[in-house]
């Protein structure tokens, strides 16, 4: 038994190994072993959902989980999702609307948005705000960020027709 | 705030944590989900020396239907209750209830089994449970028994678990033919735990109401049955003049502390504003 463990995952398509202590949640993982400072850590405690990442395709409080139970696990964060061109819509949804301002809080909206807009692809307004209530965002008042992804919903609904 | 320091260790098997519980006693805190207890390490309100991840046992998890009864894995997430086609088929009040449950991505992980032996009285599955007279299997070294939900919540986070027990699954009777449910609860934001909340099932015929079962969260140190209302109701339309007489009962046997942020009182009074909801739900 220790308190470091042999660790191997896989973050945004690359496999790494690190031992790591068991007390680190995934978020200061990323952010501090690996440089993938997209995700954000707020409030520590699951509320605030700015540290919102993938893991094995599912959204998660990066801070609710430990980095050593991510071992054998796919883990994407803002990170890979951006550079793979997933969220482009989104986010230029995001930019063109205001949706941000600080931009603390954007990589876990944008994540929870694009988990919304794949498996409730005619999600309504209120829906979209139940989906999105679990993070916080402390500078738009919200009413932005629902523009950007009804935007959004209509526009893909739109591509697939 | 980060974590106190801990080890950390992930068995194959339920032998190897009774072992493993045994060598620790109190020191050792099982480890499911973790959407709970990873938050209270963080807050430093908890500093177990070992933490015991129970998800790489096989077998925790799934829910099945045999006869009469559905059986929850401690292992399955909320998630999978929420998208369940059995749950919703036969424990519509717990399909209602799980989409109360926090939010998405905690619902991916969290667990049944650890969200019952967090016992906390402001979440939504004990009263769940209480309502629909489930019982929980417990497990130990060459043992297993089953408590009722009425016997397994003693108090605010404390349960009939012994040392070295473990919630292993929950066992639930499937609605019965001319049962109904409603779930209701307020909380100060979508997804937070209830400042109040009614796990309610009782049998409907011709728009009456009996065998009631009306459990309240938030109410108190457990989840607690509301025995007086529902005895209020029995055999009733649920019309303006019974439901009163259901909220009085009601405001007469719960003990409803205030809470951090609401006095007893409001409390009490939501309470009543969902109970005549649920009532007049119910019958619809």
């Amino acid at each position: 038994m220790d308190k470091t463990l042999l660790t191997t995952l896989t973050v945004n398509g690359r496999t790494v190994t690190r031992r790591i202590p068991a007390r680190q949640h995934l978020s200061d993982f990323l952010r501090d072993e690996l440089g993938l400072t997209g995700a954000h850590t707020g409030c520590e405690h699951g509320v605030c959902g700015a540290c919102t990442v993938r893991v094995d395709g599912m959204t998660v409080r990066g801070c609710l989980m430990l980095a050593v139970q991510a071992n054998g696990r796919k883990v994407d964060t803002i990170e890979g999702l951006s550079d793979s061109g997933e969220l482009a819509d989104l986010q230029g949804a995001f930019h063109r609307r205001n949706a941000l301002q600080c931009g603390f809080c954007t990589p876990g909206m944008l994540i929870s948005a694009q988990e919304l807009l794949s498996s409730r692809p005619d999600a309504t307004r209120d829906e979209i705000r139940a989906h999105m209530s679990g993070n916080y965002c402390r500078c738009t008042g919200y009413h932005a960020i629902v523009d950007a992804i009804e935007e959004v919903l209509a526009s893909r609904r739109e591509g697939r027709k | 705030m980060k974590a106190p320091s801990f080890f950390y260790v992930k068995p194959g098997s339920l032998a190897e944590v009774f072992d493993l519980l045994d060598r620790h006693g109190d020191g050792a805190r099982v480890l499911a989900g973790g959407q709970s207890l990873i938050a209270s390490l963080n807050l430093r309100l908890s500093e177990p020396e070992l933490l015991i991840d129970i998800t790489g046992i096989p077998g925790l998890g799934g829910i099945t239907v045999s006869g009469q009864t559905l059986r929850i894995g401690a292992l399955t997430t909320h998630r999978q209750i929420e998208t369940s086609t059995e749950i919703a088929l036969h424990l519509p009040l717990l399909a209602q209830a799980v989409r109360n449950v926090a939010h998405i991505p905690i619902r991916n992980v969290g667990t049944f089994g650890g969200s019952v032996a967090h016992a906390d009285p402001a979440a939504e599955y004990p009263a769940c449970t209480l309502a629909l007279d489930a019982a929980f299997v417990l497990a130990r070294r060459g043992a297993e028994r089953r408590v009722k939900a009425r016997e397994f919540f003693r108090g605010l986070y404390d349960t009939a678990l012994q040392p070295g027990e473990l919630v292993i699954a929950g066992e639930f009777p499937l609605a019965a033919a001319g049962y109904r449910s409603v779930f209701l609860e307020l909380a100060r934001r979508h997804g937070d735990y209830a400042i109040v909340g009614l796990a309610a099932h009782a049998r409907v015929a011709a728009g009456r109401i009996s065998d009631a079962r009306l459990a309240f969260l938030g109410a108190g140190s457990t989840p607690v049955l509301a025995m007086r209302a529902a005895a209020a109701l029995e055999g009733r339309s649920p019309d303006a003049q019974t439901i009163a007489a259901a909220q009085e009962a009601m405001a007469q046997e719960l003990e409803m502390p205030a809470d951090l942020y609401s006095s007893r009182a409001t409390k009490l009074h939501l309470a009543r504003v969902l109970l005549g909801r649920a009532l007049v739900a119910l019958a619809a």
